[in-house]
């Protein structure tokens, strides 16, 4: 499996990555927050959509940001302010939480890069008249992202993307999937990788890397059982490979992520017969929501439980950002949802860098002995 | 029983707002009416701040406030106690306070007045924050009745058409809503009688705010505190026409007979975010101690603040737009600019801001909008770090010596 190191090497240096694919192809470079941005339509245009995260320090935030907001807020707008994304030539913000509502007005006012597109979504995706809001919202964010890269998007063009994307996302869930039935042929600390270089890589490379990549994990021969207390991880942006060893060495297996970096960026397919842009709405309406959107009031409950029966997972390690609010609020009623079914889960707070790593070993050694086998 | 200390003050009595206890006894009324809910067969719907009450007012239904009741358990001084509580039920520390008090408030009936009634629905408008929608997911799962959400979308430079028809859409699914929970139909003329009222209201309690910019002010955002409890509550009916009409008489007369707010008034400030409602009195005294006066306040004239917006003869019509482009739910630079207008309009002297842990939406941008205030208005300004409800992140000492040093600033300049 040569190309893992690849995947490793994007999600290890995204910036270094899209710098070197501006340099190349001269192809620009669309910076995004969030798996609710509509990439089809950015890759359509032909630029590079590439997601942001901070990569560790945060000390230039401070001037705009307080104490009390997310170390992912804090993280990009530092990278900002210091220069490090000036390869962008625009960013686009969706409307997902609070934090990331106000870093959008703060950016806008403080940083220059490139155009600045606020994608309003809705909030709420359970109705009629929400669906066609975010169907409206599309076509507005297509003009928008028209307007900002100076092209013009062909019908042709946007559905041959959206094909794209379609396969890029089947083969992130196979890949997810061989991992499940056999943990052995794939680490999830690589599966992690995959995810997070495939927000930032070249999309055309990205499907045949996953073509390949899938094709020779479905060769492998399962290197027999793996031992380990299989588990279920959720929560909102992991930013940190280490977690993933963590919980491995101490004795846990990762079989399902509710992750916005994990399953959530790649479930559900997009139409292609109708109106291209109303079944991609439909399709970001219809994918399982971060809880900073509304679809109902026990679904992501459900959803979690759902992923932890079919994986066979004995718990559920929630990790939150510090200070991420809509993830807190699910919390309570989640674990309730979980206890009632029988299934332990744990909490750990983190921010983009892990200080407490011992700390979170241990935690995770004694839930994972407390799992029955 | 002579000569003791209970003989008032006549300095003090002077300059006690005399509407007050008529605001006392519509408030207790009023809860008493929705407590009793029960037994006279009205429903009683809960809804967030910002939210759309006409259409209850119209549905003859009892609109009840967890935020007022946050506010009433953080004056009351039973926030820590009850945001302890949630903790313990899984809930981080780092949420809004309000909405953990509130929380925690449910399932004990604890708090001021022994909980809130129980609700027939639930109404949450996002415009003023996410938290919200959390908080009545939670409370909707908690009571297992039927939540509304008006989705309210972010205006970060402007409202969109796409935005404006999204919002009319829904305002005619909120009253489908109320139909079928109440299982009767909405009149319309009643709607446009209330809202006119609705309007009404708004003016004249931005009239009595703007009394304000009287110098020396006949109130202080410490008094807009307090009264804004029924702009927000009881919107769309004539008893907050006819409160305001009073409250707007008795500052008119004080202006004439010279009483001010502040004994001494030689500086006047404007204050940002929510109230530290443990510490209202004591940050009163402690300004006007050095004969400051908090003059007016971005939190509450924010249910007056997109009457612009508002088309009184056509109130369904446009509610949609005023709701929705409310403080809150607008871009930094534009609350910068109303922060800007405020100064020069109150004539402020300085900016105290409350970095509030519990209400990001308010808080994050703060910085921004101290720096575009400085560098157009070239005032002072001062950042107090706390919390409206959670008294364990308010710091006296420290908070009291930066104070200090903000009115050393000031009475130097």
């Amino acid at each position: 499996m040569k190309n893992l190191a690849l995947f490793h090497e994007i999600a290890k240096n995204p910036y270094d990555y899209a710098k070197k694919v501006k340099k190349e192809s001269g192809r620009k470079v669309v910076g995004y927050f969030c798996s609710y941005t509509p990439e089809e339509i950015i890759d359509a245009a032909g630029a590079l959509p590439f997601r942001i995260f901070g990569r560790g320090g945060d000390s230039l935030a401070d001037a705009h940001l307080q104490a009390y907001s997310c170390s992912l807020v804090r993280g990009a707008l530092h990278d900002a302010l210091s220069g490090g994304l000036d390869f962008l030539d625009g960013v686009v913000f969706p409307h997902t939480c609070d934090s990331i509502q106000r870093l959008s007005d703060i950016w806008r006012i403080n940083v220059k890069t490139g155009f600045h597109i606020d994608a309003v979504l809705p909030v709420k995706l359970d109705t009629k008249s929400s669906g066609e809001y975010m169907a409206d919202v599309l076509k507005k964010f297509l003009r928008d992202i028209e307007n900002g890269l100076g092209v013009k998007i062909a019908e042709n063009d946007l559905k041959s993307s959206v094909m794209k994307y379609n396969r890029i996302r089947s083969y992130l869930g196979k890949i997810y999937r061989i991992r499940r039935e056999n943990p052995s042929l794939i680490g999830s600390r690589d599966l992690h990788a995959i995810v997070r270089a495939s927000m930032v890589m070249e999309r055309d490379l990205l499907v045949e890397e996953l073509a390949a990549l899938a094709g020779s994990l479905n060769d492998g021969k399962a290197a027999g059982k793996t031992a380990g207390k299989k588990v279920v991880l959720a929560g909102g942006v992991c930013n940190l490979p280490d977690i993933f060893s963590i919980i491995e060495d101490s004795g846990g297996i990762v079989v399902g992520d509710d992750f916005c970096t994990g399953s959530r960026y790649f479930e559900g397919e997009i139409g292609i017969n109708g109106d291209i842009v109303e079944s991609i709405a439909k399709r970001y309406k219809d994918r399982i929501n971060c809880p900073a959107k509304h679809s109902g009031l026990l679904t992501r409950g459900e959803h979690i439980l759902k992923l932890a029966r079919e994986s066979g997972a004995k718990g559920v390690i929630f990790l939150f950002l510090k200070f991420c609010d809509p993830h807190s609020f699910d919390y309570p009623y989640l674990k309730d949802m979980l206890n009632r079914e029988g299934i332990p889960s744990m909490l750990f707070e983190i921010e983009e860098q892990l200080p407490s790593e011992g700390q979170f070993k241990t935690r995770c050694e004694a839930f994972l002995e407390m799992l029955e086998a | 029983m002579t000569g003791n200390s209970q003989t008032p003050d006549p300095e003090k009595e002077k300059r006690k707002i005399k509407s007050v206890k008529k605001m006392k006894e519509i408030m207790t009324n009023y809860y008493m009416e929705a407590k009793t809910a029960e037994q006279t067969g009205k429903k009683v719907a809960w809804i967030t701040s910002g939210g759309p009450v006409e259409p209850l007012i119209v549905m003859d239904i009892i609109p009840v406030y967890p935020e007022n009741h946050g506010a009433m358990i953080g004056a009351s001084k039973m926030g820590v106690a009850l945001c302890e509580k949630s903790e313990e039920m899984g809930y981080s520390r780092d949420l809004c306070s309000y909405a953990r008090a509130d929380i925690a408030c449910a399932p004990a009936n604890g708090g001021p007045i022994g909980g809130l009634p129980r609700p027939d629905m639930l109404v949450c408008c996002n415009n003023i924050c996410g938290t919200v929608l959390k908080w009545y997911e939670v409370q909707a799962r908690y009571f297992n009745v039927p939540l509304f959400i008006l989705d309210t979308p972010f205006s970060h430079t402007g409202f969109s058409d796409e935005a404006r028809k999204y919002v009319r859409k829904q305002v005619d699914e909120y009253i489908a809503f109320l139909e079928m929970v109440c299982g009767k139909k909405c009149d319309y003329d009643r709607m446009a009688e209330v809202g006119k009222l609705s309007v009404q209201g708004q003016r004249l309690w931005q009239a009595v705010l703007d009394t304000a910019a009287h110098k020396p002010a006949p109130m202080s955002a410490f008094d807009a505190f307090f009264h804004l409890a029924l702009i927000v509550t009881l919107r769309g009916t004539s008893v907050v026409v006819d409160y305001y009409t009073g409250l707007l008489a008795e500052m008119k007369e004080r202006i004439a007979s010279g009483i001010s707010a502040v004994p001494n008034e030689k500086y006047r400030l404007l204050w940002d975010n929510l109230p530290i409602w443990y510490r209202t009195k004591w940050l009163s005294e402690k300004f006007a101690a050095h004969d400051a006066c908090l003059v007016a306040d971005t939190y509450t004239s924010a249910w007056c603040g997109s009457l612009k917006y508002i088309n009184e003869n056509d109130f369904l019509g446009t509610m949609a737009e005023g709701y929705s482009r409310i403080y809150l739910n607008i871009g930094v630079d534009e609350m910068a600019e109303t922060v800007i207008e405020m100064i020069d309009k109150y004539d402020a002297d300085g900016l105290v801001m409350h970095s509030n842990r519990s209400c990001k939406p308010y808080s994050l941008g703060q910085y921004d909008i101290q720096r575009i205030v400085q560098e157009k208005r070239k005032i002072p300004t001062l950042m107090i770090e706390a919390d409206m409800v959670d008294e364990r992140n308010f710091a006296e000492s420290q908070i009291e010596t930066r104070i200090d040093a903000f009115m050393e600033v000031l009475k130097a300049g």
